[in-house]
């Protein structure tokens, strides 16, 4: 199960090895082996409270940021152990961004939201900061709508605009891999294609997780799908065959929308 | 597979529900049809060929309704995983049915053109023969639909090869009563007409066989030969 689906030409990009996960007693994650595909889309779906979120914020040790949260085991990125105390975390949360369920534009104009992330990490000249934001903005699919309005504030914009443009903040410090959470959930249905659709663009540069609680969405973005149960992994495959033929009991209930 | 009643939605249930119904009973439909072109062709009986001929049009109904239904459910239910597979062979298998309607109309055809021809002594016993063994083939193809029975459906798809022998020692016993009599032969190419109708009845119910074990086990066993189902399948070899 830990291995990825026979298929060609995909290398892990993340290995995750015998990954505990616990909110203070809680054990929220058991044993997950998994491997994440380079320059692919891999879903988490399950029911609330499995621990996908818990799984998707272990990638970029998001969970530091509150007391009484640890993991145990190993995830590798790219051959190192990102749970090893010597990980220098602002240096992983460059290589390992993340988009939440509500667009959190910071209260600065729509070019200072993604040159303010850019900033920390690197120090660029005025034309190469332009040059920056506006591949940002082009990649998040976002440049042809606010390319004339790039002083305004980011709350100005749109909903759906809004999380077109946290994933231009995320991808701007030019991440390897790109965490999504429920990036589609607030919008409304045409906002949601057009992040699927820019999910689509997104992985011939990025490595990209999503977790979400619409089906179709993941059935429609990911190339492998892991369905999570009561914090265990219960089944991981090509997202194919996850949609038509999973070979778990569990799986079928829970994208048929039958009973656990 | 699990039984239908444990989904969340119970509309959902109904309509999956609704549609293995009316598959089934446009098989029931069908099968009645089967039945009576042979007896209309063995007892030369015109006005039962007439009513297989007008009956046709509700198995087309039938079809174009079902499928109707299931191109609803596809649209508003976004069906996954078993149910997917379930609608997947339902569309399938009513296709098949249809076709099978056809051929019943195609043999009632000619059971009204040798209504007026001479009889022979045997009375059509071997389109008895062989309208039997299709038709009960059709019939257990269905029953193994709705009892989702891989078993049977294997089964079944192994009586076709019979089938297909039993037509052709019916073909090379027409060839032997064409050479023997050339006068007897525009009545016996309508014979073999017949032979042929059933014969295509019998890999129409095969196909219906392959639809349940996909629907079952996921598996599209199309162009597969009958060892290799058994051996995924059941895991025999």
């Amino acid at each position: 199960m830990s291995n990825l689906p026979a298929s060609n030409n995909v290398t892990s990009k993340l290995q995750v090895r015998d990954l505990n996960f616990y909110y203070g007693k809680f054990h929220a994650l058991k044993n997950i082996q998994l491997d994440v595909a380079s320059h692919r889309v891999t879903a988490f779906i399950g029911p609330s409270g499995c621990g996908k979120s818990t799984l998707l914020r272990a990638f970029n040790r998001m969970y530091e940021l509150y007391p009484g949260q640890h993991a145990t085991g190993e995830i590798i990125l790219d051959g190192e152990n990102i749970l090893s105390p010597r990980t220098d975390l602002f240096r992983l949360r460059a290589r390992v961004g993340m988009v939440f369920q509500k667009p959190t534009p910071f209260p600065m104009s729509i070019y200072e939201n993604i040159a303010f992330g850019v900033r920390l990490y690197e120090k660029l000249g005025k034309s190469a900061m332009d040059e920056r934001v506006e591949s940002a903005l082009q990649q998040a699919a976002l440049w042809g709508e606010v390319k004339d309005k790039l002083r305004q504030s980011g709350m100005s914009l749109s909903g759906g605009q809004q999380q077109r443009l946290c994933i231009a903040r995320a991808i701007a410090v030019s991440p390897e891999v790109v965490l999504l959470d429920e990036p589609a959930s607030a919008l409304d249905p045409i906002s949601t294609l057009k992040i699927e659709e820019l999910i689509y663009e997104l992985k011939k540069n990025y490595t990209l997780v999503i977790v979400t609680h619409n089906m179709q969405q993941a059935a429609r973005v990911s190339d492998y799908t892991a369905f999570m149960y009561l914090g265990e992994l219960v089944e991981f495959g090509n997202t194919n065959q996850i949609f038509t033929n999973p070979s778990k009991k569990q799986t079928e209930d829970y994208i048929t929308g039958r009973y656990g | 597979m699990e039984p239908i009643h444990t989904h969340i939605s119970r509309q959902f249930n109904a309509e999956l529900e609704d549609i293995r119904t009316r598959v089934l009973q446009m098989g029931g439909l069908v099968e009645e049809q089967i039945g009576r072109a042979i007896s209309a062709l063995v007892q030369g009986d015109t006005t039962m060929a007439d009513a297989v001929a007008t009956e046709d049009y509700k198995v087309n109904r039938m079809e174009v309704n079902i499928d109707e239904e299931c191109s609803q459910i596809i649209a508003r239910r976004q069906p996954a995983a078993g149910d997917l597979r379930l609608v997947v062979a339902v569309i399938k298998t009513i296709t098949d049915l249809e076709r099978i309607g056809d051929e019943a109309e195609k043999i009632a055809r000619m059971a009204t053109r040798l209504a007026t021809e001479e009889r022979p002594k045997n009375n059509y016993m071997e389109i008895q023969a062989l309208g039997n063994h299709v038709r009960l083939m059709v019939h257990d193809a269905l029953d193994a639909f709705a009892r989702l029975d891989i078993e049977a459906a294997i089964r079944i798809a192994r009586e076709d090869e019979r089938v297909d022998s039993e037509y052709e020692g019916v073909m090379r016993q027409m060839i032997t009563y064409m050479m023997e009599d050339p006068r007897t032969i525009s009545r016996t190419l309508n014979v073999v007409w017949a032979a042929r109708a059933l014969e295509r009845i019998g890999d129409h119910a095969c196909n219906i066989c392959e639809y349940i074990i996909y629907l079952v086990k996921g598996k599209d066993v199309r162009h597969t030969s009958l060892e290799q189902i058994e051996k995924e399948i059941l895991g025999r070899s």
